[in-house]
C-alpha cells in the first residue's frame, strides 16, 4: 500500500492543477441546497397536527436540529475513520482530514445544542435536562474541543498527528458507552426513530412533506460539512506547505 | 537561494514512513512470569519512589481530604440529609483527585531524566504500562482508604459496603487504564498539567454515572438487581479501555 501512496501522489497534484474550481462547484451546490431546505423547512414542510401555537411554530426548529446532527454524526465518524487511517498509513493528509472534520463538527454539534435547547424552552419548559442524548451530545463535544486544545500543545507534526489520532480513536470508543449509561440515567426526549419513550414530551408523527423536508436537511446538512471539511482540509494542507518551505529556507 | 523542495509535490509524501502495519503482539518472550515479574518492577520502581519522596500520595491525600470538606461546606446549609450528596461528592472527588496522581506518573520521570532510560529497558512497553498502572492503581486505593473514613466522619454516611467497593475498585480499575494512557500522552506536551484533566474527564463519564448510582442505590438501601447493569457497565468499560490501552500504548514512544 505504500506504493500505492507514491502512485496517488501525482495524479492527485495534477487534479489540483487542472480541476482546481472543483471545490468552488461544491461551494456553490451547497449554498443552493442550504436554501432550498431553508425554503422547505419553512415553507413546504407542513404544520405538525398535534401542535399548536409556540410549539408548532418551534417544531420547525426539527429540521436544522436534525440536519445538523446527521451533518455532525458524518463529521465524527469521519474523524475516526481518518484518525484509524492516519495510524496505519502515517499519511499526514489524514491527520488533516481527522482535524478538519472535527472543527466542523464541532460547530455543527453546538449549533444543534443550541437549537436544541431554543427549541426545548417552549417544548419541554427548560432550555436544558441531563437527557441521553444531552448528555451525549455534551461529552461527544467536550471531547473534540479537548482533542483540539491538545493538537495545540504539540509541536512536532508527526507526534502531533500520531498523539492526537490515539486521542480521536481512544475517546470515541466512550461515546456509545456514555449513551446507554446516560439512558439508563434518565430521558424524557422523544425517539423520532425506532423506538418508544412513554415519558417522552412534544413528540409528532412526521408526514411525507416532513419527511422529505427531513431528507433536504440531511442531504444539505451532509454537503456543508463536505464543502468546510474539504475547504478546511486544504487550508491546513497549504500552511503546512507554506510552513515547511520556510523551514526550507531558513536552514 | 535554493528550495530543494519539489513545489508541487506535498511534503508528506517524502517524509511519511512506508506502510508497516505492525501485529499488536506481547512481546513476553515466551516466558509470562519474567514478564510479569518485569511488571512488578517497575510497579516497585514506583512505589519505592513513592515511599522515599513522598511526592504523589501527600498531595493527593491532602487534595481529597481539602475537597470533602470544601464540598461539605459548599452544601451544608442547602441539602437537608448530607446522604443525599455523599455519591456525588465521593466520585467527584475521586475523579479530581486521580488526576493529580497521574500528571506526576510519566512527567516525574521525565523531570528526572529517567523516561528514556525506562524506555531503554528491555521490556515490552506493554510491562512500562502494566507496571505504571499497578502502582497508580494503588495509590488510588490508598487515597479512597483514607477517604472513606473522612466522608463517614464528615457526612455521616457509612460507605463501606460491599458493592459500593466492588464499584470503587472496578471505577479506579478503568480510571486508571486510560488515565496512565494519557498521563503518558500528555507528559511531552507544553501545559501537561492542566491539559489532562481536560481529555480524561469526558471520557470518564460512563464510569462516573455508574459510580454515582451504585453509591446512592446502596445508601438508598436498594436491593442488588438494581445495580446489576451498572456493574456490568463498569466491568464492560475496564475490558474495553484496558485492552485498547494496551494496544496503542506501543504507539507513543516509537520515534524516541
Amino acid at each position: 500500500m505504500s506504493s500505492g501512496t507514491l502512485a496517488s501522489t501525482p495524479i492527485r497534484t495534477q487534479r489540483r492543477h487542472s480541476g482546481g474550481g472543483g471545490w468552488l462547484a461544491l461551494s456553490l451546490l451547497t449554498a443552493l441546497a442550504m436554501a432550498v431546505f431553508m425554503w422547505a423547512s419553512l415553507f413546504h414542510a407542513k404544520d405538525a397536527v398535534n401542535l399548536a401555537g409556540v410549539e408548532q411554530l418551534a417544531q420547525r426548529i426539527f429540521y436544522i436540529h436534525m440536519g445538523a446532527i446527521m451533518g455532525a454524526l458524518v463529521a465524527f465518524l469521519m474523524a475516526l475513520i481518518g484518525s484509524v487511517i492516519y495510524l496505519l498509513t502515517r499519511n499526514l493528509d489524514w491527520d488533516r482530514v481527522t482535524q478538519a472534520s472535527i472543527e466542523v463538527g464541532i460547530i455543527l454539534g453546538i449549533s444543534l445544542t443550541l437549537a436544541g435547547s431554543i427549541w426545548g424552552k417552549p417544548t419541554w419548559n427548560t432550555y436544558w435536562t441531563w437527557d441521553p442524548r444531552l448528555t451525549t451530545t455534551t461529552f461527544t463535544l467536550l471531547i473534540y474541543i479537548a482533542y483540539l486544545l491538545f493538537r495545540n500543545g504539540i509541536d512536532n507534526r508527526y507526534t502531533r498527528a500520531r498523539f492526537s489520532s490515539i486521542y480521536a480513536l481512544f475517546a470515541f470508543l466512550s461515546v456509545p458507552l456514555t449513551y446507554y449509561s446516560a439512558r439508563w440515567f434518565r430521558s424524557i426526549h422523544p425517539v423520532v426513530f425506532n423506538g418508544q419513550n412513554a415519558d417522552a414530551q412534544g413528540s409528532f408523527s412526521v408526514g411525507a412533506s416532513m419527511t422529505q423536508t427531513l431528507w433536504m436537511a440531511t442531504i444539505s446538512f451532509c454537503l456543508l460539512f463536505s464543502t468546510l471539511m474539504i475547504l478546511r482540509w486544504r487550508q491546513l494542507r497549504l500552511e503546512d506547505r507554506v510552513a515547511l518551505l520556510r523551514e526550507e529556507l531558513e536552514s | 537561494m535554493s528550495v530543494s523542495l519539489p513545489v508541487d509535490q506535498p511534503a508528506d509524501y517524502i517524509e511519511a514512513a512506508p506502510l508497516v502495519v505492525q501485529p499488536v503482539t506481547m512481546r513476553t518472550d515466551s516466558n509470562v512470569r519474567s514478564y510479569w515479574r518485569k511488571v512488578w518492577y517497575v510497579a516497585m520502581k514506583d512505589l519505592r519512589i513513592e515511599v522515599r519522596a513522598k511526592e504523589i500520595l501527600g498531595v493527593m491525600a491532602t487534595f481529597s481530604v481539602l475537597s470533602v470538606i470544601i464540598f461539605g461546606m459548599a452544601f451544608d446549609l442547602r441539602v437537608p440529609r448530607s446522604a443525599m450528596i455523599a455519591p456525588g461528592v465521593l466520585w467527584g472527588v475521586l475523579l479530581f483527585t486521580g488526576v493529580l496522581g497521574l500528571n506526576r506518573s510519566f512527567s516525574a520521570e521525565l523531570d528526572r531524566g529517567t523516561l528514556l532510560a525506562l524506555l531503554l529497558v528491555p521490556v515490552d512497553r506493554s510491562a512500562i504500562y502494566l507496571g505504571k498502572m499497578i502502582a497508580n492503581v494503588l495509590f488510588m486505593v490508598v487515597v479512597i482508604g483514607l477517604l472513606l473514613p473522612v466522608m463517614l466522619f464528615i457526612f455521616d454516611v457509612n460507605l463501606f459496603h460491599p458493592w459500593v467497593l466492588l464499584a470503587l475498585f472496578l471505577g479506579i480499575f478503568g480510571y486508571v487504564s486510560v488515565g496512565t494512557l494519557f498521563a503518558a500522552l500528555t507528559a511531552s506536551i507544553r501545559a501537561r498539567e492542566s491539559m489532562l484533566p481536560i481529555l480524561l474527564l469526558p471520557v470518564l463519564a460512563p464510569l462516573f454515572m455508574a459510580g454515582l448510582t451504585i453509591t446512592g442505590a446502596m445508601i438508598d438501601g436498594r436491593t442488588f438487581s438494581s445495580i446489576q447493569n451498572w456493574l456490568g457497565m463498569l466491568v464492560a468499560f475496564d475490558l474495553i479501555f484496558f485492552t485498547a490501552a494496551i494496544m496503542v500504548f506501543d504507539l507513543i514512544w516509537e520515534d524516541i
